[in-house]
């Protein structure tokens, strides 16, 4: 269908503009950026800033572009004194309830209001503020909030309401009282947050912000008693580079490898090889299923946010989750036993570090249930993407000049579908590579499936393995989640295996990703970006199946036997619990 | 038979002075002299004269008692009821509640009180009992909604009501017909009317009252309403704390669905309509109609930006017509009087009548409806009764906290929507607060912003944080240490604000600011510079001091002063500690030489 134009004038300069954009989608299509703080693409129209007033000749007061729509005729001005000084004013309002740490601020130079205050000249406050001291709440594995930063664009509430459908929290009191918390100023620790951290994604400023590890793997780092050893996930790789300035969906492995290798680690290893163990595991999990009338649909279990999801609001799902421990889990598992073995590390020497794009990551590796070896977790630290570019930059290495090397091959060595892992869909791509073969005993023709790849929410497909037909759904996103889940236990749909991931998109999108500001959250699509650097590198690959991969082949030989063997089940897989928030059933 | 009516007030000024054991007792009395069959008592809503209350009137002869006693009823009723003889030193009269003689007492409608005042909102409020659909049936109740339904197309019923004139008395005055056919234009299998009945401004309660007296006229309107936009279903968004307008609204409802005029095929057109209450919590932002809607839906109340308007996108994204309950009370009317009646009242851009609750520093303070076009001084001087202990007229404010102050120079201003714009002001939903020589306009500001400061919703920049800081800046200034620099911020503060702001709350929050520096910037300045505070109402401004030559050393303020800030021995002149002084006051009203004076 073709797109009604209208024409409107911005800045005096006439130009043709879809209908229904609004006066921020329509400046920016040509050349012209407006500043927003509260606004997200489809996510948080609010208009509560006010920081993107313009003028629009005959409109009473200023209007907000992020909301406004445009129409036919409109006369829209964006950069005059009165909307240059509007916009000031609501900056110096804004830093006048706002604690300036911004020397040490872990956001300082990637900070939105920091922009923008300077943008705008803000260079002195002529409103009193109040003495502002930390408000922090910390209660959660992975995330610190400190409201005494936070300036109330209720992105993070947006993200958890609309974006994830947790709405964990929320706006409290009101007035200039008004913070960001959850019900009756709860610890968040106590209530059914799922640890996405997609609020950090979003927030503009040091709000919001992960539980550092960094001290920790330093520490180790530094103890000469220690081996320590470091896994990447597949969408680390996939994103790293932003945070050194690179464009944008650009695979950055090589350097990746070489950073680490210079911090010290004393095995630089991939998790995406344990990814590929994982569709051994669960490819067998789900023909085992299929044969012996399990619980279907299996659903799949590598996102901590989406397994804490099902145990807080669908635990009567919890026999239909793989049994199968997330591929850092499984990383972490046969360090600490396989490799601990081979190499002849005692278990206690040894450290085992992961970079993640989540930050659900830091729950889990605290979880019950994951210790192969007693006593010892199975990941000892695990830092997300944006943890490490501040490790590298940090020790003063010079990112964009590192050569590209490649992983230390005692667990180097992955599959592309262990790549596509980070990418909605992925997961059930790489299990229909491995599982068709299995069932049909002949080599797949086309290894690429389109019908699961792409960023909707939702993606379903059929396919005929030797005869039994399999149905699939790949949900990303727990709003997603949500809706499939209701759509099964209504009866309204029947698969026989689901993929679902707690962060749109996969995780490429993870909540430990570097952050976007908004002017290029709302015109990017990050998911889509990123997962084009996996699915090139995978499209690149002759090694395109988890169970060629010669590294899990040998794994299985000297160690484990076979896929869910009884050992593999001692090491890999994992047990679920119903859980309840303070409040009671999250249901 | 019935041989008398006795109304009594049971709006909640009157219930609150005790006007329901009034009617115990009064029935009481009237089985003790075995009156029950002869005489008949009514509760009504309220008759406006608030200050007076309880009141009561005994028909057929119209006599007005008012701040009725329960040891007056037994008089009452021997005398009155029993024997015919008015009970003249409880009668109303022009002059307040003096002995008056029998023939000289004036119709109700000849008082100064009634006299100027025109009721059409308040048609039934003070007639009927509101708890008997036939009494509102009687006055032509459900006669107009019968009309529209069996006559008129929804075509028709907008074009009446945009003819009309009339506009939002909610308080910015949008043409009600317009809205109707906005939302009427909007398709859509679901549409939603609802009433705001969310009163906040501090002091107003004539949508209360209405709510109260005459609950099936917002009954009737909505009703119309729906049929005019293509609604079924309609919200009363009412305050939980008007317990007595909620329990008439419950009554009036379930009564309009057992007649049938209200719920399916209302007079056998085939039109439903059905109609709920929802409660506010009692945020003031929940007034303003977007957050109205997100209250209702369940969530936090806090305004979203237009567009779109609610006609197009409102109650759970569907088309929604939302007007104030005294808009709705007028609807009736309209329909069965038609469009040149309306129009005959009023002002040539402000048809019709508005209601005012009338509070502050004057006589008769209560509920008053007179026609758009009045002159405050009406309004204040004779039908409010004047100022109270003589003193001077300073300023009224209309609006609420959205208002402004309109200083005595302007007294005549005819009030109309257009009108009070001009002079710095609004006319808000009907709040007017009569202030004299003793109030301080700064103060007077300080106090109403401390109100929108509470009562921000904290969504939008500018009013969260901006409100603040202008409260900040009178903070200082009302403490001695203001600058002239400051009433610079001041006012480019509150004109960011009100281009700023994300709703109506916060737009017009800085009004009382800019409208007392309007027309009172030589009190700010006499804070500012002479520190000092010319009405005596700031403290901080403030000093007791003692006459030496008047006091006689009697030691009765030193005795009663709570910090022994005075000092001196007896029968010498005693001398006030003003690093020591609270500025309580506690002095002046013990000292019997009126030696104790504020500088």
């Amino acid at each position: 269908m073709e797109t009604k134009m209208v024409n409107i004038k911005i800045n005096n300069v006439a130009v043709q503009v879809p209908a229904g954009s609004t006066i921020l989608e329509a400046a920016r299509s040509v050349g012209i950026d407006i500043p927003t703080l509260c606004y997200l693409k489809d996510l948080n129209p609010i208009g509560a800033c006010r920081l993107c007033v313009c003028e629009v000749r005959g409109a009473r007061s200023l209007v907000t572009a992020c909301v406004y729509p445009v129409n036919e005729g409109m006369e829209v001005f964006t950069n005059t004194p009165a909307v240059r000084k509007s916009r000031k004013t609501t900056l110096e309002l804004i830093i006048s309830n706002h604690r300036r740490e911004c020397l040490t601020c872990s956001r300082s130079q990637n900070c939105e209001l920091q922009k923008f205050a300077k943008d705008y000249g803000v260079d002195d406050w002529k409103f009193a503020s109040d003495e502002l001291l930390p408000d922090v709440e910390d209660s959660s594995p992975h995330l610190i909030r400190d409201n005494s930063k936070c300036i109330l664009c209720r992105r993070c509430v947006a993200a958890c309401k609309n974006m994830q459908n947790i709405s964990v929290i929320g706006a409290i009191d009101r007035g200039f009282d008004t913070h960001i918390g959850c019900a009756f100023d709860e610890k968040l620790a106590n209530v059914a947050c799922i640890d996405c951290g997609q609020c950090i994604n979003v927030c503009p400023t040091g709000a919001l912000r992960e539980k550092s590890s960094l001290d920790d793997v330093r520490a180790a780092l530094a103890d000469p008693d220690k081996h320590v050893v470091v896994g990447t996930a597949p969408s680390v790789r996939a994103a790293l580079g932003e945070d050194f300035g690179m464009a944008i969906g650009t695979n950055v492995e090589g350097k990746m490898v070489a950073a680490l290798r210079r911090l010290g680690f004393d095995g630089v290893f991939d998790v995406d090889t344990a990814a590929d163990v994982t569709i051994m595991e669960e490819g067998t999990e789900l023909l085992h299923r299929l044969e012996n009338g399990g619980a279907l649909p299996l659903i799949t279990s590598c996102s901590p946010g989406w397994i804490r999801f099902c145990e807080y609001f669908y635990p009567e799902f919890i026999p239909n989750l793989s049994s199968c421990k997330s591929p850092q889990q499984m990383f972490g598992a046969l360090m600490k036993t396989y490799y601990a073995e081979k190499m002849g590390i005692p278990v206690e020497k040894l450290y085992v570090v992961t970079v993640m794009p989540c930050t659900a990551k830091k729950y889990e590796i605290g979880r019950e249930d994951q210790q192969a070896v007693k006593g010892f977790d199975d990941v000892d630290a695990t830092i997300t993407t944006r943890e490490l570019a501040e490790f590298i930059k940090d020790a003063g290495l010079r990112y964009t000049e590192l050569p590209d090397e490649t992983f230390d091959p005692a667990f180097g060595i992955a599959s592309g579908a262990g790549h596509i892992f980070g990418a909605s869909g992925g997961v059930m791509e790489a299990a229909l590579r491995t599982v068709s073969e299995i069932v049909t005993g002949k080599a797949l023709e086309k290894l690429e499936f389109h019908e699961v790849r792409g960023i909707e929410g939702v993606k379903e497909a059929e396919y005929d393995l030797a005869g039994t037909v399999v149905k699939v759904a790949v949900v990303s996103g727990t709003a997603n989640a949500r809706k499939l889940l209701d759509a099964i236990k209504a009866g309204e749909k029947q698969y026989h295996f689901v993929e679902i991931m707690a962060c749109p998109g996969g995780c490429v999108n993870g909540g430990g990703q570097p952050i976007q500001p908004a002017s290029v959250r709302n015109f990017v699509d990050l998911r889509a970006e990123r997962a084009k650097a996996l699915y090139s590198e995978d499209g690149a690959m002759s090694l395109r199946k988890s169970h060629e991969n010669p590294i899990v082949k040998e794994l299985y030989d000297e160690y484990l036997e076979k896929p869910g063997s009884h050992k593999a089940h001692g090491i890999l897989h994992t047990s679920y619990t119903a859980r309840k928030s303070v409040f009671g059933d999250a249901k | 038979m019935i041989r008398s009516h006795v109304l009594i007030c049971g709006g909640t000024g009157c219930t609150s002075s005790g006007s329901a054991k009034l009617q115990t007792i009064l029935e009481q009395e009237l089985a003790a002299r075995g009156l029950t069959e002869e005489i008949k008592i009514v509760k009504t809503g309220c008759f406006g004269l608030c200050e007076h209350g309880p009141v009561m009137i005994v028909y057929p002869d119209g006599t007005f008692y008012s701040r009725v006693q329960p040891e007056d009823i037994a008089e009452i009723v021997e005398e009155h009821l029993l024997k015919g003889r008015v009970v003249t030193r409880l009668a109303y009269t022009d002059t307040g509640d003096g002995e008056a003689k029998t023939d000289e007492l004036p119709s109700l409608s000849d008082t100064a009180f009634y006299r100027s005042q025109q009721r059409i909102a308040l048609r039934n409020c003070g007639v009927i009992n509101p708890e008997v659909i036939d009494e509102y049936i009687a006055m032509d109740g459900y006669k107009a909604l019968g009309k529209v339904l069996t006559e008129m197309t929804p075509a028709e019923v907008i074009d009446v009501i945009t003819k009309s004139g009339l506009r939002g008395r909610g308080g910015a005055g949008f043409p009600t017909g317009r809205k109707w056919a906005f939302a009427a234009a909007t398709p859509g299998e679901i549409k939603y009317v609802c009433c705001n009945a969310d009163e906040g401004d501090p002091g107003a309660f004539m949508d209360r009252s209405v709510l109260e007296g005459d609950p099936h006229a917002v009954i009737e309107a909505m009703t119309i309403a729906g049929y005019a936009i293509g609604a079924h279903q309609g919200y009363v968004y009412v305050r939980a704390e008007y317990p007595i307008a909620i329990e008439r609204l419950r009554i009036a409802i379930a009564q309009a669905k057992e007649y049938g005029l209200l719920g399916k095929n209302i007079f056998g057109s085939g039109f439903d309509f059905d109609l709920d209450l929802r409660f506010g919590a009692g945020a003031f932002v929940c007034g303003e109609e977007t957050a109205l809607m997100t209250s209702i839906e369940g969530q936090r109340g806090e305004p979203r930006p237009r567009p779109p308007f609610p006609a197009v996108k409102g109650l759970f994204g569907k088309p929604t017509v939302l007007n104030n309950v005294e808009t709705y009370a007028n609807i009736p009317l309209i329909i069965n009087n038609g469009v040149e009646w309306f129009n005959s009242i009023g002002t040539e851009t402000s048809k019709g009548t508005k209601v005012f609750a009338l509070v502050g520093k004057v006589n008769n303070t209560g509920l008053v409806e007179v026609p758009m076009g009045t002159p405050l001084r009406t309004i204040i001087e004779e039908i409010g009764g004047g100022i109270p202990n003589g003193k001077k007229f300073k300023a009224a404010q209309t609006g609420g906290p959205s208002g402004g102050c309109i200083p005595a120079h302007l007294i005549d201003t005819p009030i109309d929507y257009e009108n009070l714009l001009a002079i710095g002001s609004m006319m808000g939903s009907g709040g007017l607060i009569v202030m004299d020589e003793d109030t301080c306009m700064v103060d007077i500001a300080k106090f109403f912003l401390e109100f929108t400061v509470d009562e921000s919703c904290g969504k939008c920049t500018a009013c969260r944080i901006g409100t603040k800081r202008l409260l900040q800046i009178l903070d200082k200034i009302t403490s001695g240490n203001g600058t002239m620099e400051d009433l610079d911020t001041l006012e480019e503060l509150a004109a960011h604000i009100k281009t700023t702001a994300l709703c109506g709350l916060g737009q017009t929050a800085p009004n009382p600011i800019l409208s007392t520096l309007r027309y009172f910037k030589d009190e700010y300045i006499a804070h500012i510079v002479d520190k000092r505070c010319p009405a005596g109402v700031c403290k901080a401004l403030l000093s007791y001091v003692i006459d030496a030559e008047k006091c006689k050393g009697c030691t009765a303020c030193a005795r009663k002063c709570p910090v022994n800030a005075i000092s001196g021995s007896v029968k010498n002149p005693h001398v006030i500690d003003t690093a020591k002084c609270i500025k309580c006051g506690a002095c002046v009203e013990t000292c019997r030489f009126d030696a104790i004076y504020k500088k």
